[in-house]
């Protein structure tokens, strides 16, 4: 049984704005739908009277006091952009792609 | 290019529009939701950031607990259930805005659900508007275009400020709002009145729409008149004013309209509002673009209520602000119309303070809604911030009260208040403004009247009366406007032997 599709794949790529050709994607779909296979046997498990586990930790209200701390300086902010003006991060048109 | 759109009364004698809005509210807290930079607008850019703001590699978020206070007042506010466990999810999506390439919100189990909002109309008609549901995320960083016209569309590269990434932000999402018919554009604006209305009585967000504290993404579908289907809906953005999103639903029905008057399909899509040519134009398309692939966040513990704390909180909300003022107009026996004109002024809150000072509910109407509305109007200040207190209604009316000063004085005496001289009584005193009361200055006043105007004098004498007016005003002129004008009246009369 097929699980992940190559179809699938390339639906992902696209909305993870990475691009894969048609051999990438071929194999990706293969290597996924395999390791879907080697984990299917956990959905055998009985888990109608279990909660959803979205934390492994049994912890809850983690919580912060609303009190401002240190911030980076401006060109702390910018040190690892790739581009910069005017204190502001510079980025690609956005609607280039389009 | 424009679109084609049908006249409002066309599209209403055709359709039933179906409305929907999701409203976003920055809190006032101190700090972002998931880190401790300030949460300030208005900054230099790129200063108010931690890596967690920028999503650098390891960070890790911390939940603000003052957000999520605020966010359980407002559910609790809007008459929400509160959730027992409540989630965080990442929302993930690839935009410059967000550089963690996911925005942090709540997806399947938001802090509150299933609420409602009482709307009043301008004339008192009233909607309820159900809330399907109040969730807590984080705002994105702001985008400045560069090149073409400064908007996205042409432009050559954009920049990046990231001040305002993670600031806390709550999201209330309406059920489909049916039946408002042709009243639905002034309920869209009602509605985003009464929710900022609501934040700003809770003290949770400043409100102010014109920094994009409260912003609006209203949802129009039209169904053909009578028809329970649902049409295809587009949900329109950037409507920052609440007169904007009266016209951008107003704009949206007519459009729809006249798609569906042409055979076509309405295409599921984001609008943009554009306030300049008061028009929508097309965003993107919803299809491929709403794929966020949710999952929990695995950096957030649950929030986890309870009764005790929930209970807590519901002790510390301000009295609702459509129950104040149904409470407040019973109280002072103001009709309609008085009521909302004090509204409307924004003097509710100086008349409810001047009364508790001890004035009664008309003479704190009086001053409120007349001189000090009139001198704030000419100074183009809030009537607020004239610099009136309640006490200095309370202490004018007083002097007007015991005869010292007249109404007309009054007025005098309230912009030299305001000006900075003292209370109304020093002022009074200082620049000697007490009526005459000394009855032998007014008296001689009176004969030194009499006496230039002799003329005048005989016509009384010979039984007019009304002609006693210009003796007055005579007297009033030399006293400077502080005599009594009944008592001068009076004396007249007595000195010329005539009945009054």
């Amino acid at each position: 049984m097929t699980a992940i599709t190559r179809d699938q794949v390339a639906h992902l790529a696209a909305l993870a704005h990475i691009e894969m050709d048609e051999t990438e994607l071929e194999s990706m779909s293969s290597e996924l739908d395999g390791i879907v296979g080697a984990v299917q046997s956990v959905s055998a498990a009985p888990i109608d009277d279990v909660p959803p586990t979205s934390h492994p930790l049994p912890l809850s209200n983690a919580f912060r006091e609303d009190v401002v701390g240190e911030t980076l300086t401006n060109d702390e902010a910018l040190n690892n952009a790739p581009d910069a003006e005017d204190g502001q991060f510079k980025v690609p048109a956005i609607l280039d792609e389009d | 290019m424009s679109d084609e759109i049908l006249s409002f009364d066309e599209a209403m004698a055709k359709y039933d529009p179906v409305l929907g809005f999701e409203v976003h509210v920055e809190l006032n807290t101190k700090t972002k939701m998931f880190d401790d930079a300030p949460n300030a607008f208005g900054d230099e850019p790129n200063t108010n950031i931690t890596p967690v703001s920028l999503g650098l590699p390891g960070v890790l978020p911390k939940v603000n607990g003052t957000a999520v206070e605020s966010a359980i007042k407002l559910g609790l506010a809007l008459g929400c259930d509160i959730a027992p466990v409540s989630h965080f999810a990442r929302k993930n999506y690839f935009y410059p805005d967000t550089p963690k390439n996911f925005q942090t919100s709540q997806y399947d189990e938001p802090i509150a659900e299933n609420g409602s909002v009482d709307i009043e109309l301008e004339d008192g008609t009233q909607f309820t508007v159900e809330i399907e549901r109040a969730h807590m995320e984080e705002d994105a960083g702001k985008l400045s275009h560069k090149g073409g016209a400064g908007r996205i569309q042409g432009a050559e590269y954009s920049l990046v400020d990231y001040n305002r990434s993670g600031v806390p932000l709550i999201e209330i999402v309406t059920r489909p709002i049916r039946g408002a018919g042709e009243r639905a554009p002034e309920l869209a604006k009602a509605y985003v009145k009464a929710i900022r209305e609501i934040v700003k009585n809770l003290g949770i967000s400043d409100a102010r729409m014109e920094r994009g504290n409260v912003r609006c993404d209203a949802n129009v579908s039209l169904s053909p008149k009578g028809s329970e289907t649902l049409g295809t809906r587009t949900e329109t953005k950037n409507v920052n004013s609440m007169r904007a999103v009266e016209r951008a639903v107003r704009y949206e029905i007519c459009r729809h309209a006249a798609v569906l008057d042409a055979g076509e399909q309405i295409v599921q899509e984001t609008r943009h509002w554009h306030e300049d040519t008061r028009e929508t134009t097309s965003g993107r398309p919803k299809s491929d673009a709403d794929d966020y692939r949710y999952f929990p966040e695995p950096d957030l513990v649950p929030v986890v209520t309870n009764a005790e704390w929930i209970e807590r909180l519901r002790a510390e909300l301000p009295e609702p602000p459509a129950e104040r003022r149904r409470r407040l107009q019973a109280d002072w026996g103001y009709s309609d119309e008085e009521f909302r004109d004090v509204v409307n002024a924004g003097v509710m809150t100086e008349i409810e303070e001047t009364i508790a000072a001890g004035a009664s509910a008309s003479v704190a109407r009086k001053w409120w809604m007349g001189e000090i509305s009139r001198l704030a109007k000419v100074r183009e200040i809030d009537p607020g911030d004239l610099g009136a207190s309640p006490e200095t209604v309370v202490e004018l009316d007083g002097l007007i009260q015991e005869g010292k000063i007249n109404d007309k004085i009054a007025r005098q005496v309230l912009e030299h208040v305001v000006d900075g001289e003292g209370t109304p009584g020093e002022v009074v005193e200082k620049r000697g403004l007490a009526v005459v009361s000394d009855e032998g200055e007014l008296s001689s006043a009176v004969d030194d009247a009499l006496a230039s105007m002799p003329d005048v004098a005989e016509k009384i004498r010979g039984g007019k009366v009304q002609a006693a007016g210009a003796v007055v005003g005579q007297v009033m002129k030399a006293t400077r406007g502080q005599a009594d004008a009944a008592r001068v009246r009076e004396l007249i009369l007595e000195k010329l032997g005539v009945e009054g």
